[in-house]
């Protein structure tokens, strides 16, 4: 026989069993007892490193240290569930608040008063927002909500007040609408984006995402119709996300919008701009502003550990002490959760003391319909955005919009 | 690689009698199989097992808790039933098709026209060719973003000039009107794919003998007529190539049209890309989403079968 023959046969075959065997191999490797995992949407290299101080000030003193693994944050999600499927989830998970309930709902987080995390003294609304059927499952540090930015300039100018109602809002905005500026901006976005942002309109007209149909919510579309329909508002507010909201607000093409406090530091930087915050106007002079509130929030993934899950909780418990908590929201723009944090972020920070106040009563998406949300978040801005393009009428769009969010049932 | 290579090399150099009787031989058989197993087992687990699996999904109720659980009951039909009774759905069926033929047909003819003209040189023709190529090198997100901008209805550039010119009487609402940004998403696309087909297309019309071209100008044949009788059938094979590749990335559209409207408005863009990424990455049910990936792949799959028999076709009458 020829011997290179040989030498090729041998190194076919070992080609071929090398494959198969990386094929055949799951590799789980043990987790490292001094390092405790996080998963976490930090992508951004500032908020990266600004994680990492707070995790090492807490991680020291137990002796471990903590290592983040950041994707973006419409990619936790599906990471986290990848994780799962080969078992290496990480010890403490990030997740945005809407999405607790469809992790809670598989059985896979530790209830964090049972993992030893300490939530006394946090909001009503932030516990909420962490909750699936009664049962918290994730501990928010700060969260964010909604409010009407106007500029102050725009607006003394023409003498006018930022507006309470929803009557008030129209008259304003369109007061304020002339040259290239509209009088208002909002997100109508097909996305999180725009649906975060028409939750305030629907809820404090009395709307109800589990009965989309009840005709309460219709008000807040047409509202928004009659902004758009009166030039008040572009119509291109349905492909405006918040960052684009903000950056016509900058660029003086809006006098008013609607945003969250993460954009202060944008805002910030244009020492030009003048800018207050007041709160969402409601349908009638005295109704109350249902807000949404917003947010990522700590969960603890079942694991076979609990030592582990015991480490992760006292991570979580020390991160959330209120002088932590106010620094991470300070740092980040959020108001904190812990009720007297709360109050110590609104004295240090007055610019931003009406979201503070807000948060406290803040709705949480996913109080009503659980791990339904996604599909009736979809839902919901399928109903605005049909409105918006004049394709529906409000009652039809939402009769049409109850229909897509029970489809599957 | 290396392996099949030295493999080949060796067995050239051979004497034909050893190689006929060793190829026969139960040895040589064996050692054909080995050759050949790396490639069947590399098919195998990245493309017929992710096949297989996404088929089987389709049937399954698979959810979040599938993941933690490893348990995905068999449901039926009840997936495929969801989504085709979902408006969602044949509307971003329609919206595909319209999106892939409007596309294929407007980078193809912009970039036939464009190869025809680089074909012959003139000055500066390498520099002009380098610059058309510069959409190809942006990734498609980066395009999204930079159009989005550009076609913005109150300050994008377009309507600036467009109004500015007089050519539109108002602000023209290309990604906010559901009539308008399908359109929109078409034109970027068209923008983003000319270069690809320019490319191609002028690698075809290099490889036709000039000579061709001579005698057809003796015979007396307009430019038209040359175009029309001598250029176009030699370069049917190259593009034919061009089309299915242009069609494969095409009809799975995503990243354009996340990035330039989400979907929207109104659900006006649709297409099956987002329609699956939708349904499992944020709905994250992976047993609807799984059925719109097997639509989308059945499409392609007529096309690649397609692809194949003309291919054929044109390999047998090469021959």
């Amino acid at each position: 026989m020829d011997p290179t023959r040989h030498r090729l046969r041998a190194a076919a075959v070992m080609s071929a069993a090398a494959l198969a065997a990386t094929a055949v191999t799951g590799c789980a490797s043990a987790p490292d007892p001094g390092t405790v995992t996080v998963l976490n949407s930090a992508t951004d290299s500032l908020e990266h490193a600004q994680e990492q101080k707070f995790f090492d000030l807490c991680a020291k003193p137990l002796g471990v240290r903590v290592r983040q693994t950041s994707v973006p944050a419409d990619q936790v999600a599906s990471k986290a569930l990848r994780m799962a499927s080969s078992h290496s989830l990480t010890d403490i998970l990030e997740l945005d608040g809407s999405e607790v309930p469809q992790f809670a709902a598989t059985g896979g987080l530790v209830p964090v008063r049972k993992a030893g995390v300490d939530v006394s003294g946090m909001s009503k609304s932030a516990v909420t927002m962490g909750s699936y059927r009664g049962t918290q499952y994730g501990v928010a540090r700060a969260v964010n909500s909604l409010a009407l930015i106007y500029n102050k300039d725009l607006l003394s100018r023409a003498g006018l007040k930022p507006p309470t109602t929803w009557d008030e809002l129209k008259r304003t905005a369109k007061k304020l609408t002339h040259g290239s500026t509209f009088g208002m901006a909002f997100s109508a976005t097909p996305d999180a984006d725009g649906v975060y942002q028409f939750l305030p309109f629907f809820w404090s007209a009395g709307g109800d995402e589990a009965h989309l149909d009840d005709g309460k919510g219709a008000p807040a579309l047409q509202l928004w119709k009659d902004l758009v329909a009166g030039k008040a508002a572009s119509s291109a507010v349905v492909t405006w996300n918040q960052q684009d909201v903000n950056d016509q607000f900058i660029a003086g093409r809006a006098a008013m919008m609607i945003n969250g406090p993460w954009q202060v530091p944008v805002l910030d930087q244009h020492k030009g701009l003048h800018w207050a915050v007041a709160p969402i106007p409601v349908p009638n002079a005295g109704d109350p502003v249902v807000p949404p509130i917003g947010g990522t929030v700590m969960t603890i993934p079942q694991t076979r550990d609990t030592g582990r899950q015991h480490t992760a909780a006292k991570i979580i418990n020390c991160l959330n002490e209120q002088h932590n908590q106010v620094a991470w929201g300070e740092s980040v723009n959020n108001v904190p959760t812990m009720t007297a944090a709360a109050a110590q972020y609104a004295r240090q920070n007055p610019k931003l003391a009406a979201f503070a106040s807000e948060v406290a009563t803040a709705r949480s998406r996913t109080d009503r319909v659980g791990a339904r949300w996604p599909v009736v978040s979809d839902a919901l801005s399928g109903a605005f955005q049909s409105v918006l393009t004049g394709g529906a009428s409000p009652r039809a769009a939402l009769k049409q919009a109850q229909a897509r969010a029970t489809a599957g049932e | 690689m290396t392996i099949t290579a030295t493999g080949a090399a060796t067995a050239g150099t051979r004497p034909p009698a050893e190689r006929t009787t060793g190829g026969r031989g139960r040895g040589g058989g064996l050692l054909r199989w080995c050759f050949v197993a790396p490639a069947v087992l590399y098919m195998l687990a990245f493309f017929g097992y992710p096949l297989v699996r996404n088929i089987l999904m389709s049937f399954q109720h698979y959810t979040p808790r599938t993941y933690f659980t490893g348990s995905s009951p068999f449901n039926g039909l009840g997936n495929w039933r969801a989504v085709f009774s979902d408006p969602l759905f044949t509307g971003s069926l329609w919206h595909t098709l319209v999106f892939t033929a409007g596309s294929l047909l407007g980078q193809f003819v912009i970039g036939l026209a464009l190869a025809v003209f680089f074909s012959r040189r003139f000055r500066l023709s390498g520099f002009a060719r380098a610059v058309l190529l510069l959409p190809w090198l942006v990734p498609m997100v980066v395009t999204s973003i930079v159009w989005r901008k550009l076609l913005d209805q109150d300050t994008g550039v377009i309507n600036t000039v467009l109004t500015g010119l007089h050519l539109a009487s108002g602000p023209v609402p290309w990604l906010s009107s559901p009539g308008v940004a399908l359109l929109s998403a078409i034109l970027v696309n068209v923008w983003i794919g000319i270069p690809f087909n320019m490319v191609i297309l002028y690698g075809g019309l290099q490889e036709i003998p000039r000579d061709l071209h001579e005698a057809a100008a003796l015979d007396g044949a307009g430019a038209w007529r040359t175009f029309r009788s001598v250029t176009l059938p030699m370069l049917r094979p190259v593009v034919t190539v061009v089309l299915v590749l242009g069609f494969m990335s095409t009809v799975k559209i995503l990243d354009l049209i996340l990035a330039l409207t989400a979907g929207g408005p109104a659900d006006a863009t649709q297409t099956l890309g987002t329609v699956t990424y939708r349904l499992s990455f944020e709905q994250l049910d992976f047993g609807q989403g799984a059925v719109v990936g097997n639509v989308l792949i059945a499409v392609s799959a007529v096309f690649a079968v397609l692809y194949l028999r003309a291919n054929r076709a044109d390999f047998g009458r090469g021959k």
